[in-house]
């Protein structure tokens, strides 16, 4: 029995269920979910349309202006609530699994955190609007929405940040905020291998002045405030950029087709897809067609699928706790109902949806989820999912979750196991099911 | 065929830990006199207990040879068995077992079997359950408590599950309780221990298990002292304490696991029979006055072969033991026919021959010791006419 069904479906996908078992032309069920249309959703719950950022924003200002009792969840809170449950219940039922983890990586590379109050509404429309639509398309694309969302610039500060010789900074002896600008050089694009220096990281923030996030006057939204703005012309890496707003989409573009962006770019998709330290050739063969196609996000996901090396089993790459969860879930073929149950236990083995410690976003390399406890809190968590789908026929559950990718220890131990239910723990904690 | 969930058990009246809670909800159910009602606990044990080990017919003359390494020592000896009469012995590990039977209030059943002769942990389990030969999609628990004496008056109240679901034996029309711990469900140390051997070849999750594992105090897979007082013996206890309040139900099942010794077998059983037998004491205890009136059927989906495999373990038999015990029965004895350990004597040359069909058991406590009318009984086990109730086990 070929793996390649199980492989497009566990390292491209998020797990097999059993309404969309492994496919068997597993690259053109790839392809397709490429080519094929978005996915409709139902809106968040309570809400009959998608929130939109305005929405969000006006939650968050009336959080401000009418503080709840103590204990109560806050109107951005309660927003977030929805949107991580809406988020959860397209994971677990999701027929287009390979499109939503291309959504996961690129929110992740671009990542925000919801760890801070004001965060907590933008993230799910940062998700849905900034990301959600770009992840196929030109990366300069996608890094302009990412940037330019309120989620990013309130997370990385960039509201905060005002030219120094700007109107607004010599009337109020403000000045800049360096954040942004530095994650931008350092994470999103270019990386410190390709030697900038801390004169490029400030011209760039100064370049970025003005991009700021309006939250009392409608339209509520990202804004440009050309008196926050840096007068004068910034040179970053010896590019000269004239003032004025068109300046950052026109040095976004700039970094996003750079050679350094385009390595990075490629050494993330390899480890995410092929392994944690990927040979050199794979990156150079996604870069490659990063370069050769200006940076188009559709044609670097369809060379992941041609790869041959993202097709040997077995399957290297540890399950971060998020993958862990949502896989075992969709094996046990739990429905959208069983979204707050996966966002709880996640949050349980240290990971919280859309609320990365920092902005580099989750770690992809096993060494950062593998310790001791956190091993055995898998295990506690996954015999908790097994109790709760006591009823889910564990032989089934091993063709569906693992097929010829079991191990015959592991065939052996589901099969002579002394109840269903431990059959399923043994599945779910076997070490071919920690792998994607 | 698929087991759809009847409707009321998946709402699983959910009880509280007080007996209050259950108080509220029988009250009326019980009338007068509640304290007088019968109570009956069915213990499963998943996995397959190995019957020879639990209790041991050292006066077997191929026992030894069958069992090698796994023969346990012989009664008055260090660690030996614990004496029942000169033939069998309880294994050491069941002293509150055994003091039970000293007091009369314990049977030990052996070479008994449930309806099928599967090997399958899960086909042996399910029918076991459902009580009949072929597969229907209610439990023979459940189909009793149709027949319960006042079950017009709403004593259908009377019947409850601890665990975190329904096991099928108690599944069906009939309305049952759930009685849910709240503490955090971990794995039982023999689950660590399989899950250790199929990763620790691994090197990423092996060394984190093995590592995580000592780290929380377990060595060799078996778990510190003060964790094996949790679980099954918790569960029990709590199991004792809602069924000895007057009006209380009058039924109840539990489940516990761990009994699948593949291998290693002597090691793992000294902890799940430590195990059991406090969880039994326990259940004793807290029932209080009401253990008078309690029969608690102990038993398994089947045994395990007769010899010792390659890894000082037993792979799945077929006869095993089961144990039948509380103030209403007739204890202080062994009930076997015994088949014998000879060559000739074993079922298809390798496991315990059984002799005992459980449903006969079974039914003698459905038919006297809850009061169930012979209809009502063959409800609950149809198509088994020919399996009568097995007589005496109860006090008169």
């Amino acid at each position: 029995m070929s793996s390649a069904g199980h492989i497009a479906a566990l390292r491209f996908g998020l797990g097999p269920r059993p309404d969309a078992p492994p496919p068997d032309d597993a690259r053109a069920w790839l392809l397709a979910q490429l080519d094929g249309p978005p996915e409709a959703m139902d809106p968040p719950l309570d809400w009959e349309q998608d929130p939109t950022l305005a929405d969000a924003l006006a939650l968050n200002a009336l959080d401000r202006r009418n503080r709840l009792p103590a204990g109560e969840r806050s109107r951005g809170a309660t927003l977030y609530d929805a949107e991580f449950r809406s988020y959860f219940a397209r994971l677990l039922t999701t027929a287009a699994p390979f499109r939503e983890r291309l959504v996961a990586f690129w929110a992740n590379h671009l990542a925000v955190s919801a760890r801070e109050s004001p965060m907590l509404p933008l993230v799910g429309d940062y998700v849905r609007n900034a990301i959600r639509p770009h992840v196929l398309g030109p990366f300069g694309t996608l890094l302009k929405a990412a940037i330019r969302h309120p989620a990013m610039l309130t997370y990385l500060n960039q509201d905060s940040s005002v030219g120094p010789d700007s109107v607004a900074g010599r009337r109020s002896g403000r000045g800049l905020n360096e954040n942004l600008g530095r994650e931008v050089l350092e994470l999103h694009t270019l990386t410190p291998a390709a030697g900038y220096s801390q004169g490029d990281v400030t011209e760039f923030a100064r370049l970025l002045t003005g991009l700021t996030v309006e939250r009392n006057r409608e339209p509520l939204g990202t804004f440009f405030r050309s008196a926050s703005h840096e007068p004068g012309d910034k040179t970053v890496m010896g590019k000269v950029f004239p003032p004025g707003e068109a300046s950052i989409d026109a040095a976004l573009d700039w970094l996003a087709a750079h050679p350094a962006t385009h390595r990075h770019l490629a050494l993330k998709l390899a480890r995410h897809f092929v392994a944690d330290d990927p040979p050199p050739t794979v990156v150079e063969r996604l870069a490659g067609v990063l370069r050769d196609t200006g940076g188009d996000l559709g044609a670097v996901s369809r060379e992941l699928v041609a790869l041959p090396e993202a097709w040997s089993p077995p399957l290297s790459k540890l399950r971060s706790p998020h993958d862990l969860v949502i896989a075992a879930l969709r094996a046990m073929g739990a429905d959208a109902g069983a979204a707050p149950f996966a966002a709880t236990t996640e949050f349980a083995l240290g990971q919280r949806i859309w609320s990365p410690t920092a902005p580099k976003g989750w770690p992809d390399v096993a060494d950062a989820w593998i310790h001791p406890e956190g091993m055995l809190l898998r295990l506690d968590r996954m015999h908790a999912i097994s109790g709760r789908f006591l009823r889910r026929d564990a032989r089934e559950a091993l063709e569906l979750a693992l097929g010829p990718l079991a191990s015959p220890g592991t065939r052996e131990a589901v099969l002579r196991a002394g109840s269903n239910r431990e059959a399923l723990t043994l599945l779910l904690g076997s070490p071919e099911f920690q792998r994607r | 065929m698929t087991r759809h969930l009847p409707p009321l058990g998946r709402r699983g009246l959910l009880l509280g830990l007080s007996a209050g809670a259950v108080l509220g909800g029988a009250r009326l159910a019980l009338g007068a006199g509640p304290s007088g009602d019968p109570r009956l606990v069915v213990v499963l044990l998943r996995g397959a207990l190995d019957g020879l080990a639990a209790v041991q017919p050292y006066g077997d003359p191929a026992l030894a040879g069958l069992r090698g390494p796994l023969a346990l020592a012989q009664p008055g000896e260090e660690e030996g068995l614990l004496d029942l009469g000169g033939f069998f012995g309880l294994h050491p590990r069941l002293p509150k077992l055994h003091a039970m039977y000293a007091a009369n209030e314990a049977i030990a059943l052996h070479a008994a079997c449930g309806p099928t002769r599967s090997r399958s942990h899960f086909v042996a389990q399910d029918m076991l359950e459902i009580g009949a030969e072929q597969r229907l999609a209610s439990g023979w628990l459940n189909r009793a408590l149709a027949g319960l004496p006042g079950h017009e008056e709403g004593a259908n109240r009377a019947a409850f599950a601890i665990g975190t679901d329904l096991p099928l034996i108690m599944r069906g029309a009939e309305p049952v309780g759930m009685y849910a711990p709240s503490r955090s469900d971990r794995p039982p140390p023999d689950l660590y221990a399989k899950l250790m051997e199929i990763n620790h070849a691994d090197p990423l999750t092996g060394p984190a298990i093995q590592e995580g594992l000592r780290a929380r105090g377990f060595t060799a897979g078996v778990l510190p002292p003060d964790e094996q007082r949790g679980g099954f013996v918790e569960l029990a206890g709590a199991a004792g304490r809602l069924m000895a309040a007057p009006g209380g139900p009058r039924v109840a099942a539990l489940e516990m696991t761990g009994w699948d010794t593949h291998a290693g077998q002597n090691g793992r059983l000294r902890v799940v029979l430590a195990q059991l037998d406090n969880g039994l004491d326990a259940l004793r205890e807290h029932l209080g006055p009401a253990w008078a009136r309690t029969a608690v059927l102990v038993m398994t989906e089947f045994g395990r072969t007769a010899r010792v495999n390659g890894n000082g373990g037993t792979d799945h038999g077929t006869g095993s033991a089961a144990f039948l015990l509380g103030g209403a029965v007739a204890g202080g004895r062994v009930v076997a026919d015994w088949p014998g350990l000879a060559e000739g004597r074993l079922y298809e040359k390798r496991d315990l021959m059984p002799t005992l069909d459980l449903r006969a058991v079974a039914k003698a406590l459905l038919r006297n010791h809850l009061g169930l009318s012979p209809a009502a009984v063959a409800a609950a086990f149809p198509g088994s006419a020919a399996i009568g109730e097995k007589s005496g086990l109860l006090r008169a």
